[in-house]
């Protein structure tokens, strides 16, 4: 076997894709950086950033996967699900009011895993409740009702009727003073969660040597960089984990019949598969698993608001798994990670390092003066400068443009291949396999010729 | 609605019925409570009552004008274009762009003006705009705003939508929620994301109408409002009725490839539902914002849900479905705060559409496809 043959193998191997997309984003920020003279406080903190951000968009695109990519359930209410979990956590695991601190809002002051927990359940109930009605509707109403419903639950988390409420919270009937905060948000006053896991498994003493290794090159306030690296890191390790549990999910017999769904529902009932139950189940499974993104999303910020959750975020998580490929938990990381990077991080970044290099001056308020000089006296610099402060609404006009390009030339993105061969075992033998992609070539498959033997690798 | 959805079980029509039995239940639950309220307890007057359905006959008018144009491309294109929210938006900046133009020419610089003011340069109060003050600015500003949108929608048809005709109608939706990001953000980008005052409201001539127990408050930028979208709404329903082009609609929305075969120009009935479409969502745009005073680039994609909302209810498709549609999502979202609290209004025209897509999810006036 000649090299280019094992190194073709090792690209197909899941967990190569996923390295060097990392290791490439990875290098080119540092690199950018270390040209453009970054500090390294800078480095370290737009690593730990960055990595938070692949993190939580590789996990939301994977549980969107579960629905679109699997199940052809087009939900674009992500948001809603996501809101429900952090803030039904909150609910469960802020300290009771008047335990001391500055919140106007207490919570039920149960453990955080407990929170978290319910923040999952009540993300599924919600998922179920959604789904109910949704099963009978073509994919563009779900559409409709699945946004409407995010909007639907942004709207009473706004709201002041829920802002703050009465609840017993002990049998003996003492009432406390429980909410949602309205749109100031809620407080969350629990104890940081990261520290107190790590305090959990016994790390603090690594925790601690970390702080204090970093202490030795950052010697100005190393914790929050360490806290903010190893929460990335935390999170990168339950990318893995949701990662292993739709790879599972999706070979099992329940995740063929997901499949099948989506291929053609009929032909599923037709075999007699309980095609609702299905849709229901996998359903709800996605909905936690958003709700558990939201939790760790918004756990550690210290403070939520209902307008974190507006409708945009969700598209963002359907940009990622576009690029990535609907169908495919690798492109669904790859994806997320990629989105993170390149379209949510990457523009900020490149304001960032703009801004420290050159050191241009303030910007002109609006359009207006922008542009004037540039048509008076063709001086582009101010109209540069408006175009560098916008940069964060240029790059959802990027965005936008990304996916109308993304839908014209590559619909299936990088590594979609949403039709599989059903069989559970290689339909093509290994030695066979290179004759075959002639015959392949010639037009029998629809799909391209490295996934014709999509059938061993059914993700 | 397809095969899988008229073949269904026997006990599922049982359970249908409940179920519909129940929200018409829930339903007279709202109209005895309403009656008793009036009539009886007095708790609710007729007066507050009637301004709230005038306040959300205004925005239904609106929606549904709107919502002819998203209906007729949903039918006929067979996707749901989010991203006409923001065609909606770019209309009522055009629009607004010129009036500002026209009535402020002369007093501020033609670049503030032509944004809009951006940044608080040049305030819509100040330069006096209103249908009775500044009559000629309005109504170029709504002519303006029609054409820039039928240009807008027929520019992007050609460069996003035609060469993905033939995909389906996920790839489109999915495609017109990037056209939807790329345009309210360079709407942005222009024009800032300040919500700005359009009129000059305290001199707008108002009407004081006595209607039971109280005074219903009506101006003049509400009778705009009702002539415009009542005009065009008549205009489009002789335009379909009695014109070829109606009923081309309507067979390439039965079947396209049939009306191909029978020699209808599709590609030339698809411009001309954008043109339609696009020249009535432009012009809604700007009413919209004359009536209500305020100009901001997140208006029409707050907007979009609830034409979706009334072009379900009423049936995709149907130009008076989307009309009815508009009314009743309108006067649901703005009546409803007599029982919810007003931050829910919104979250009722919700409900109500999903109630819809539950009980009968064809819509109110289906089979009765574009006019």
């Amino acid at each position: 076997m000649s090299t280019a043959d094992s190194a073709r193998q090792l690209w197909e191997a899941d967990a190569t894709k996923i390295l060097v997309v990392l290791v490439a984003i990875y290098a080119t920020y540092l690199l950018s950086g270390l040209v453009l003279g970054y500090s390294l406080r800078g480095q370290l903190n737009s690593i730990a950033s960055l990595t938070f951000y692949i993190g939580v968009f590789a996990t939301l695109a994977l549980a969107l996967n579960l629905h679109w990519g699997y199940t052809g359930l087009f939900n674009i209410g992500v948001v809603g699900f996501m809101a429900v979990g952090i803030y039904v956590m909150a609910f469960v695991s802020k300290p009771l009011y008047g335990s001391g601190g500055a919140a106007q809002i207490g919570g039920l002051g149960l453990p955080i895993p407990v929170g978290i927990l319910a923040g999952m359940v009540a993300a599924a109930l919600l998922g179920f409740v959604v789904a109910l009605p949704a099963l009978r509707l073509r994919a563009d109403y779900l559409a409709i009702v699945t946004i409407a419903m995010s909007e639907i639950v942004r709207f009473t988390f706004l709201s002041s009727t829920f802002q703050q409420f009465q609840v017993p919270h002990t049998l003996a009937g003492d009432w406390t003073r429980v909410g949602f905060g309205g749109g100031s948000g809620l407080i969350l006053d629990f104890p940081d969660p990261l520290l107190a896991l790590i305090d959990v498994l016994g790390l603090s003493t690594v925790y601690d040597g970390l702080v204090g290794l970093v202490g030795t090159v950052v010697p100005n306030n190393p914790d929050p960089i360490v806290h903010s690296l190893v929460y990335g890191l935390v999170l990168l390790g339950v990318v893995a984990g949701y990662f292993w549990l739709l790879k599972r999910t999706g070979e099992s017999p329940f995740g063929r019949v997901l499949k099948a769904i989506r291929e053609d529902e009929d032909v599923a009932r037709a075999l007699g598969k309980n095609t609702g139950r299905f849709k229901i189940a996998s359903f709800m499974l996605g909905c936690a698993l958003m709700g558990l993104v939201g939790i760790l999303w918004l756990m550690g910020q210290g403070a939520v608001t209902p307008n974190f959750f507006r409708p945009r975020l969700t598209f963002f998580v359907w940009i990622a798994l576009i690029i990535g490929g609907a169908g495919s938990n690798t492109g669904s990381v790859a994806g997320g990670a990629i989105f993170a990077a390149v379209l949510y991080q990457g523009p900020l970044y490149f304001q960032n390092l703009v801004t420290s290099v050159f050191q241009p001056g303030d910007a002109p308020g609006s359009f207006g003066p922008a542009v004037a000089p540039l048509v008076a006296n063709l001086d582009p610099v101010p109209f540069l400068l408006y175009t560098l402060d916008s940069v964060r609404q240029l790059q959802l006009v990027v965005m936008g443009v990304v996916l109308i390009w993304l839908m014209h030339n590559r619909p299936e993105g990088m590594l979609g291949h949403r039709k599989e061969t059903a069989a559970a075992i290689p339909l093509v033998g290994r030695s066979e396999r290179s004759e075959r992609t002639d015959a392949d070539a010639v037009g029998t498959d629809p799909t391209p010729t490295g996934d014709a033997s999509g059938g061993e690798r059914d993700e | 609605m397809g095969f899988t959805e008229s073949f269904t079980r026997p006990w599922r029509l049982t359970a249908d019925r409940v179920l519909a039995a129940v929200f018409v239940a829930v339903g007279l639950l709202f109209l005895v409570d309403l009656f008793w309220g009036l009539l009886i307890s007095g708790s609710i007057s007729f007066s507050r009552l009637g301004s709230l359905a005038w306040d959300g006959l205004m925005r239904g008018l609106v929606i549904g004008l709107a919502g002819i144009g998203l209906s007729m491309t949903y039918s006929i294109l067979n996707f749901a274009n989010f991203s006409h929210g923001d065609y909606i938006t770019s209309g009522a900046f055009a629009g607004w762009a010129t009036t500002y133009l026209l009535a402020g020419l002369g007093r501020a610089d033609v670049g503030s003006l032509l944004l809009v003011g951006a940044g608080g340069s040049v305030l819509g109060g100040a330069l006096d705009i209103g249908v009775t003050t500044t009559p000629v600015a309005v109504t170029a500003g709504i002519v303006v705003a029609g054409v820039a949108t039928v240009i807008l929608a027929l520019v992007l048809d050609r460069v996003v939508y035609e060469p993905i005709r033939s995909e389906s109608g996920i790839t489109l939706l999915i495609t017109s929620i990037g056209v939807a990001f790329a345009l309210r953000y360079l709407i942005q980008f222009v024009f800032g994301s300040d919500v700005r005052g359009t009129t000059a409201a305290g001199s707008i001539p108002q009407l004081q109408l006595y209607f039971v127990d109280g005074a219903v408050r009506i101006d003049a930028h509400d009778i705009t409002l009702l002539a415009v979208t009542v005009g065009l709404m008549l205009g489009v329903h002789v335009l379909l009725q009695t014109t070829k082009l109606g009923k081309a609609m309507r067979a390439m929305s039965d079947d396209e490839d049939l009306a191909r075969i029978t020699g209808i120009p599709t590609e030339r009935v698809v411009r001309a539902t954008w043109i339609i479409g696009g020249g009535l969502t432009g012009v809604s745009g700007y009413v919209f914002v004359l009536w209500k005073g305020t100009l901001g680039f997140n208006d029409g994609w707050l907007l979009l849900l609830l034409i979706f909302a009334a072009v379900i209810l009423g049936g995709i498709g149907s130009i008076y479905g989307a009309i009815a549609g508009g009314l009743i999502i309108g006067v649901t979202a703005s009546v409803s705060v007599l029982w919810i609290p007003s931050a829910f209004s919104r979250a009722a025209a919700f409900v109500v559409m999903i109630v819809i897509l539950l009980v009968r999810p064809q819509g109110l006036f289906s089979g009765r496809s574009t006019a």
